[in-house]
């Protein structure tokens, strides 16, 4: 019980963590519930799909289908984070002085929390897709331990889901005015850290195949294993042995993120208090 | 199902090529791997392909070998891994870490 309970339970945090970003960063944003609700919805749905079709996808691209789905969805919600921290950057600072946006802004508030909603999917479908198959490998192998092992499956969703509520409730103790930059920072590292993953996921199918020695290694400061490596893994892509590919793509994805921000911003200047007219 | 068959078939015919890069063949059964202990040359790419002869899917997980695949019940698939400096590297089924352990030992 106590294995399915952790298993779970890293898997369930690893998916809640992003999640809890996600709340953090829509602070005040109408119907954001709503959305990350449809994200964690289609999450459980996709994961349920790609566990039960695991064996076609896999066969997929000579073998390395699954690879590829993974490497293809982290892109996916790397595009999503930038997208998100770019609107952030033109649109944050007018959200975070007048809650209650122009028609016009919480029409765009709503497009960026479409994109978090498929960061949120993405997430959910990752970790999920892991649980449904552990579980479902239970389930089917019967036995009297077996509805202790699912307790423990039910014991490590509330376990999981409780320890990301209580990050997500930390970061709310952020004072408003510096809610938004903080989060602008989390999701320039998630970004980061899931395209050094998607770096990984290539090489794994034979992909990418560059740079592939071990640049430095830490595991015996904080081992990616333990479960504080596993969750600076989720949050800023910590890695105990990086290769070389991946600090490359690592840094490239923060400093487009940065630069493209900046950008945004700077065809933002200063709003004045009263909305502008016609844009 | 006829990719996994064609690929099966040119690894069987260009296994002694492949030998030389390290093409390694592994089997999952009542999760436990055979061979648990998988010797290869250090600093060449090394392909392990893994038959999973269980019913129920398993992940074929390795922090140290920087791979995580899931290979359904019944089902092959290849994982390709860097070229490894000499050492013993751990790897295990995350759904069965109780019984699925092995190494790749890298010389």
């Amino acid at each position: 019980m106590l294995a399915t309970l952790v298993i779970v339970f890293r898997e369930v945090i690893e998916a809640g963590l992003i999640v809890g970003i996600v709340l953090a960063a829509t602070q005040g944003v109408p119907r954001r519930g709503l959305w990350v609700g449809y994200g964690v919805a289609a999450g459980v749905l996709g994961a349920c799909l790609v566990a039960g079709f695991a064996g076609g996808i896999a066969s997929l691209f000579a073998g390395s289908g699954q690879e590829i789905f993974n490497a293809s969805i982290l892109m996916l919600a790397v595009v999503m984070l930038t997208w998100h921290n770019v609107w952030m950057a033109g649109h944050g600072r007018a959200m975070a002085q007048e809650m209650k946006a122009v028609g016009a802004e919480v029409a765009a508030g709503q497009r960026s929390l479409a994109a978090l909603a498929i960061v949120v999917g993405v997430a959910v479908l990752r970790e999920g897709s892991e649980v449904v198959l552990f579980l479902y490998g239970i389930a089917s192998q019967g036995g009297t331990s077996n509805a202790a092992m699912l307790t423990g499956g039910v014991l490590g969703v509330i376990a999981g889901a409780g320890v990301s509520a209580l990050m997500f409730l930390g970061l709310l103790q952020i004072p408003a005015g510096k809610l938004f930059s903080v989060t602008a920072w989390l999701i320039t590292l998630l970004a980061a850290g899931m395209a050094a993953q998607a770096v990984l996921f290539l090489q794994q199918a034979g992909y990418l195949q560059i740079l592939q020695s071990t640049v430095w290694d830490t595991s015996w400061l904080l081992s990616q294993d333990s479960i504080g490596g596993r969750l600076l893994h989720t949050l800023i892509g910590y890695n105990d042995s990086p290769n070389g590919a991946q600090l490359i793509v690592y840094g490239a994805t923060i400093a487009i993120i940065m630069g493209l921000t900046r950008w945004e911003h700077a065809r933002h200047p200063r709003r004045s208090a009263v909305p502008s007219h016609a844009t | 199902m006829k990719r996994v068959v064609l690929a099966l078939a040119i690894l069987a015919v260009a296994s002694p090529a492949l030998a030389d890069d390290g093409a390694i063949a592994v089997t999952l059964k009542d999760h436990k791997f055979t061979p648990a202990q998988i010797h290869v040359k250090a600093n060449t790419p090394i392909v392990i392909t893994l038959t999973n002869k269980d019913a129920t899917a398993e992940e074929f997980d390795s922090t140290a070998l920087k791979v995580e695949k899931v290979v359904a019940g019944g089902d092959t698939g290849d994982v390709h891994i860097r070229p490894l400096e000499p050492g013993r590297y751990p790897f295990m089924g995350e759904y069965h870490a109780s019984t699925a352990q092995g190494f790749v030992i890298a010389q």
